[in-house]
């Protein structure tokens, strides 16, 4: 039981793997940089999951595959086009197919409704002759639908059918060269077939309608044995098998129908003239495929369809274990060959380990360290140099054991392509996302932590920023909107943005909104920039009425609060008219950090190496006052705020004289230089980032936590945030501590 | 020597009893891991007067909280003889600066009266009952409240 439910669970993950690559495939097919391989890719990918779905008797996840690989074999073959429409209703099914997977996986509900809904449209575009409506079995929608679709089929015009066989199929393409396929004189036909139960009951036998299509020429049966269910659930009278049979006979399509004619309301069946096989497509043997080869099965077993033996279902387990690892190889080195590489599956919980362990090596390193400067021994001594290549050494394993937990972005950025979809289609608004920067590498927490904010920021984005398509086209935009999603690496960080390009913020409503909830004095004077900082403010929400979308309770306050969680910083930058942008600094990881060891007031604190600038001892030329109380350092003809951070932490009661101090220039997010006045500069060290908010809490100027070398807890500065706190405009002050002080 | 099983709880009850400022108080065993002197913290900026600091718990950044402070005593000028009481509630592990532990209690849970009137709002809110124990009376602490909300308010998520 258990070897099952590990191969279950490879085959989730493998669809998880597959249902990505459908997503990239399709999209990239919407944005018209498709290729042959890419519809290749998406089919296969299809394919694969109702292969391993049937295996494993999941049979909604089943039907609604076939149905969406009908309709995506039909684009492949050329036969329909790809158009906006088309790539639309594709990229809902695979949205669909992953939610069907999720609950076979998981265990939950499907919205019944919209998967035959789906179903019907996808039914549709495979045979545009089709009515939904005329469903002759309206209970079961993927029954019905498949002799639906071929009742639709014109006559004769065999290029026009929607139908595709199961994936027994493809045997036929591998057995038959293209080269050696007779030219015209024989007809290549392909049969499907499944009895129901009736066809039984009154006594015929398929293998009686299988001889008799063999009779007429040269046939290929194979027997797809995918929806027998577990012997426990066994109908002994129910028909679980269906045939193709690939036949090339010189008799005309109505000869091999008319073999049918006893038993054509008995049974599904299909008859296709098949089109000569494309030399450019060539299609791997999926191991479902080879059930058809167990001789024992085709036509004997089939017909005494009450008995399945235990074989089969073994054999079906089998195939299916055999699949999850032919799968991935095989759509790796077709899809994409340039990503082909190697990969190992191994439990996150060792990754961790790993790094903790590495963790507690950089401690034990930079402690060796201390006690060796502490001994007294020359820098040039071998114990030195040995120490130094011993650094060397920890920092490139600490890089490499990072790296494993670094992942691209890129799963979390299509899983948003969901999201708009989804809120475009429930506001109505035509939406376009342009997403960059999907290759940068993020730690794998931080992707995850992710998703919640961004799609909550999209959905803001689609729902509050963009106009409707009327307003938009009365003030000259296009109609469609465009939400862009990017993420860049800068400075050690990850910088990821959403940007609409709405209306921008409504600063007088935001405003109007603030005061009369009294978050802020209504005689107060606001900068535009601290006007659009309120939507952060807890509690604060403009859009007038809650809506569907992204009225769930949630503000911007709590999209703030899991950014400062993961150590990350959010703004926002609105322009009336041109819209509206979010940017959001991460850390790449959440595991170390290279910083600068200072002394003040008696702490040591740690100021993240990425923010520093330089450093300087202020003479008393360089410091002026300004205002009251604030001070500022010139240097090199700019002024920068002088800020002290033991007095802005807490740690004295006044500020320090900058003379007596060192002075480290700082750069913030928003690229604005300030000087952070310390006592001294104790080194600079690599220093292991250890949560504050895992026992604590956040806590404002600060970080995190590290341990150094002596063993003592030294508090990581956020830069940021001291220097925010300490803007010279004193109405920003002010906010600040109302912020703090309504919180 | 005695043998307590979890699911024994319910009628047999360890506590660990310690001192602050004269008075008794004890807390369930079972969320204590682990009792060790008095190390100095590293304060944090802005926090409030019954959070000592944080120290570095094997690896771990453990913040430690003057429990008399905490429940409206005088706070502690710590010295090499106070005790921090390391507990952990769900995920969280909390430090608890005491005077000193006395003893280990094991009672039922139908020694345990309820909190007097008498006591002041603060420590009525931290306090789970009291125990009568050979003439001494000893509170019951529940960490929950003791741990909840001591973090800056609104970044509790």
């Amino acid at each position: 039981m258990d070897t099952m439910a590990a191969i279950k669970q490879t085959f989730f993950q493998e669809c998880e793997e597959q249902l990505a690559e459908l997503e990239t495939g399709l999209l990239s097919i919407e944005s018209g940089e498709s290729d042959h391989d890419t519809v290749n890719a998406v089919f296969r990918a299809v394919h694969s999951i109702k292969g391993g779905a049937g295996a494993f008797g999941l049979d909604e996840l089943v039907r609604f595959a076939h149905t969406f690989e009908t309709a995506l074999d039909l684009v492949r073959s050329g036969q329909i086009e790809a158009d906006a429409p088309l790539v639309r209703l594709m990229l809902k099914s695979s949205d669909t197919l992953a939610d069907l997977v999720r609950v076979s996986r998981d265990g939950g509900e499907m919205d019944q409704q919209r998967v035959s809904q789906l179903h019907d449209e996808l039914t549709q575009v495979a045979n545009p002759g089709a009515a939904p409506a005329a469903d002759p079995e309206p209970e079961s929608v993927a029954e019905a639908s498949l002799p639906d679709a071929f009742a639709g089929e014109p006559a004769g015009e065999a290029d026009e059918n929607g139908f595709v066989p199961l994936q027994v199929s493809f045997d036929g393409f591998l057995d038959s060269d293209a080269d050696l396929e007779p030219a015209a004189a024989d007809n290549i036909f392909r049969v499907w077939f499944r009895p129901k139960p009736e066809l039984y009951a009154k006594a015929n036998d398929a293998a009686k309608i299988l001889r008799e299509i063999c009779s007429l020429g040269e046939a290929d049966v194979a027997c797809d044995a995918s929806e027998v269910p577990l012997l426990s659930e066994l109908d002994p009278e129910g028909a679980y098998l269906s045939w193709t049979i690939r036949l090339v006979s010189g008799v005309s399509e109505d000869a091999v129908r008319e073999v049918f004619e006893f038993v054509e309301f008995d049974c599904d069946f299909k008859v296709e003239q098949e089109m000569p096989a494309d030399p450019g497509f060539s299609f791997e043997p999926e191991p479902v495929a080879s059930v058809a080869e167990e001789p024992a099965l085709p036509v004997e077993a089939g017909v005494e369809e009450a008995v399945i033996p235990q074989k089969i279902m073994d054999r079906i387990a089998e195939v299916a274990a055999k699949q999850t690892t032919a799968a991935k190889p095989a759509a790796g080195s077709q899809a994409a060959p340039s990503q082909q590489s190697q990969t190992i599956r191994v439990d996150l919980d060792r990754v961790d380990r790993l790094i903790d362990l590495v963790g507690e090596l950089v401690i034990n390193q930079s402690m060796l360290a201390q006690r060796v400067t502490e001994a007294g021994i020359a820098r040039l001594s071998e114990v030195a140099v040995g120490l130094d290549d011993l650094e060397q050494l920890t920092r490139e394993i600490q890089d490499s054991v990072m790296a494993i937990r670094a992942q691209p972005v890129r799963p979390i950025f299509q899983r948003m392509s969901r999201v708009v979809r989804e809120v475009a289609d429930m506001t109505g608004k035509s939406v376009r996302l342009v997403t960059e920067g999907e290759s940068c590498e993020v730690d794998k927490t931080v992707i995850e932590r992710l998703a919640d904010p961004l799609t909550h920021m999209i959905r803001n984005a689609i729902d509050h920023g963009l106009e409707s398509p009327e307003d938009r086209v009365r003030t000259g935009k296009p109609e469609q909107g465009v939400v862009r999603l990017t993420a860049a690496h800068r400075s050690g960080r990850v910088i990821i943005e959403v940007a609409d390009d709405g209306a921008g913020i409504n600063r007088e409503r935001v405003v109007e909104k603030a005061v009369s909830k009294g978050l802020i004095d209504p005689n107060i004077q606001l900068s535009d920039g601290e006007i659009d900082d309120l939507i952060f403010h807890p509690g604060f929400s403009t859009a007038s009425a809650v809506s569907d979308v992204s009225g769930r309770g949630v503000g911007m306050d709590v999209v703030k609060s899991s950014i400062q969680a993961l150590g990350g910083r959010i703004s926002i930058a609105s322009r009336p008219g041109a819209g509206t942008t979010f940017t959001m600094s991460l850390p790449l990881t959440l595991a170390v950090l290279d910083g600068m060891v200072v002394n003040v007031a008696g702490q040591t604190l740690v100021v993240p190496l990425t923010a520093i600038v330089e450093t300087l001892q202020p003479k008393e030329s360089d410091v002026h006052g300004l205002g009251e109380t604030s001070r500022v350092v010139s240097m090199r003809g700019a002024f920068l705020p002088l800020i002290d951070v033991g007095y802005e932490l807490g740690y004295r009661e006044t500020e320090t004289d900058p003379l007596n101090s060192v002075a480290i220039m700082v750069e913030t997010e928003n690229r604005a230089q300030s000087a952070l006045l310390v006592d001294h500069i104790v080194g600079q060290q690599q220093v292991v980032i250890k949560s504050l908010e895992a026992n604590y809490g956040h806590v404002f100027g600060v970080a995190a936590a590290t341990i150094l070398g002596d063993g003592q807890v030294a508090v990581i500065v956020d830069v940021d945030a001291v220097v925010a706190g300490k803007r010279t405009d004193p109405a920003r002050t002010d906010i600040a501590n109302r912020k703090r002080n309504a919180a | 020597m005695t043998h307590v099983k979890e699911h024994d709880m319910a009628s047999n009850n360890e506590l660990i009893a310690f001192r602050i400022g004269g008075q008794e108080f004890c807390v369930d065993i079972m969320s204590v891991r682990d009792i060790r002197g008095w190390t100095p913290t590293t304060p944090l900026p802005h926090s409030p007067e019954y959070v000592k600091g944080v120290i570095n718990l094997r690896g771990s950044v453990l913040p430690v909280i003057d429990l008399a402070a905490r429940l409206g005593f005088r706070s502690t000028e710590p010295t090499a003889r106070h005790v921090i009481i390391v507990t952990q509630v769900g995920t969280q592990s909390v430090g608890l600066l005491v005077d000193a532990v006395s003893d280990i209690l094991t009672i039922t849970e139908d020694k345990i009266q309820p909190t007097p009137d008498v006591a002041s709002e603060l420590a009525r809110c931290f306090m789970k009952g009291v125990l009568a124990i050979e003439g001494r009376m000893i509170s019951l602490i529940g960490l929950d409240s003791v741990l909840q909300t001591h973090p800056n308010p609104g970044s509790v998520n």
